[in-house]
């Protein structure tokens, strides 16, 4: 109840621009994007081989590397460098998880306590409402301190960043995004213990927010 | 172009209480990935930064990418303890940067 509450913007100042936005789309670019619709059962099992080998490469390498760095002072050090990066959009990830382990240091995220909403069928990707909450207290001394939000198939992986402090009172955010295309979301929770926690979300998007011109 | 914003809190609070705010500014969030009808590239605008503070202390920030909506909303919470003050920071590019304050009442 309360998270319908929090994806409900408390008013629509651009509203009638963000339809103008939509109708902008040409009608070749519908007929594609049926098209892509059609085809989507089988590319998202393409897709999905394809995820499941590089998720399987990068499980092996996040193995091998998490064995020498579980002690506490390795992660805080790990912490304080990623959050010390000055120019976070203006050097955009190469790939999706490349942008994932830039966020958490290298460790692969585990997954659980993060909640990720967002509807699966998107009729209108220019405005999506997302809204993400992590299951963990606030306290002073044991709280979440960031959270992130990343897209596998849009021109740019990183998609929202915050940073949270214990006068939160609940690490719970909400905001509108837009997707390009069907794909996967991941949202990434930081805690204040160095751990990392994940929710990944796969979504069909029918109109695609517009990045006319990109690959 | 007047920028607009609509921002939500509660009128009244009790201590303690984990209150919902809420916030939106109107800009356009071009990405940088878009052309325009002749076919150039029209040049990233977006809001890269945003964050709200009560008196002096930060208790959230965020960095918006080009994927987040035209009219960025944000919604987060706060644990209202005690009256004052609270300040909405966006900032981007083209040197945009715009504030906004609204009192809080706690009692």
């Amino acid at each position: 109840m309360n998270a319908d509450r929090d994806s409900s913007p408390p008013g629509s100042p651009g509203q009638t621009g963000e339809r103008a936005q939509a109708s902008e789309a040409t009608h070749g670019q519908r007929r594609a994007l049926v098209g892509a619709l059609l085809a989507w059962p089988m590319r998202s099992r393409a897709a999905r081989a394809a995820a499941l080998g590089g998720l399987m490469s990068s499980a092996a390498s996040g193995f091998a590397s998490s064995g020498s760095t579980t002690t506490g002072s390795s992660t805080t050090q790990r912490a304080s460098t990623a959050s010390a990066q000055p120019t976070r959009a203006d050097s955009p990830a190469a790939s999706y998880d490349e942008a994932i382990l830039r966020f958490t240091g290298g460790t692969r995220p585990g997954s659980g306590k993060v909640k990720l909403d967002v509807a699966v069928l998107i009729d209108n990707g220019n405005t999506v409402p997302v809204s993400v909450s992590v299951d963990h207290p606030m306290n002073d001394d044991d709280h979440v301190q960031a959270i992130a939000i990343f897209s596998e198939r849009n021109p740019q992986h990183e998609v929202l960043r915050v940073d949270l402090t214990p006068a939160n009172g609940r690490a719970s955010v909400a905001s509108r995004i837009r997707l390009a295309t069907s794909q996967k979301l991941m949202a990434v929770a930081r805690l204040s213990d160095g751990s990392y926690w994940s929710r990944e979300m796969e979504v069909i998007v029918t109109l695609a927010a517009c990045i006319e011109g990109e690959p | 172009m007047r920028i607009r914003t609509l921002i939500d809190v509660p009128p009244k609070a009790r201590p303690g209480e984990l209150i919902t705010i809420r916030a939106t500014i109107s800009h356009p969030m071009e990405t940088g990935y878009r052309r325009d009808s002749g076919g150039t590239l029209l040049a990233r605008d977006i809001i890269r930064t945003f964050s709200c503070r009560f008196g002096d202390k930060t208790f959230f920030r965020s960095d918006l990418f080009p994927a987040v909506s035209a009219n960025p909303y944000l919604s987060f919470h706060y644990r209202a303890q005690v009256s004052g003050e609270l300040t909405f920071i966006w900032s981007g590019d083209r040197g945009f940067e715009h504030r906004e304050r609204v009192a809080l009442i706690v009692e």
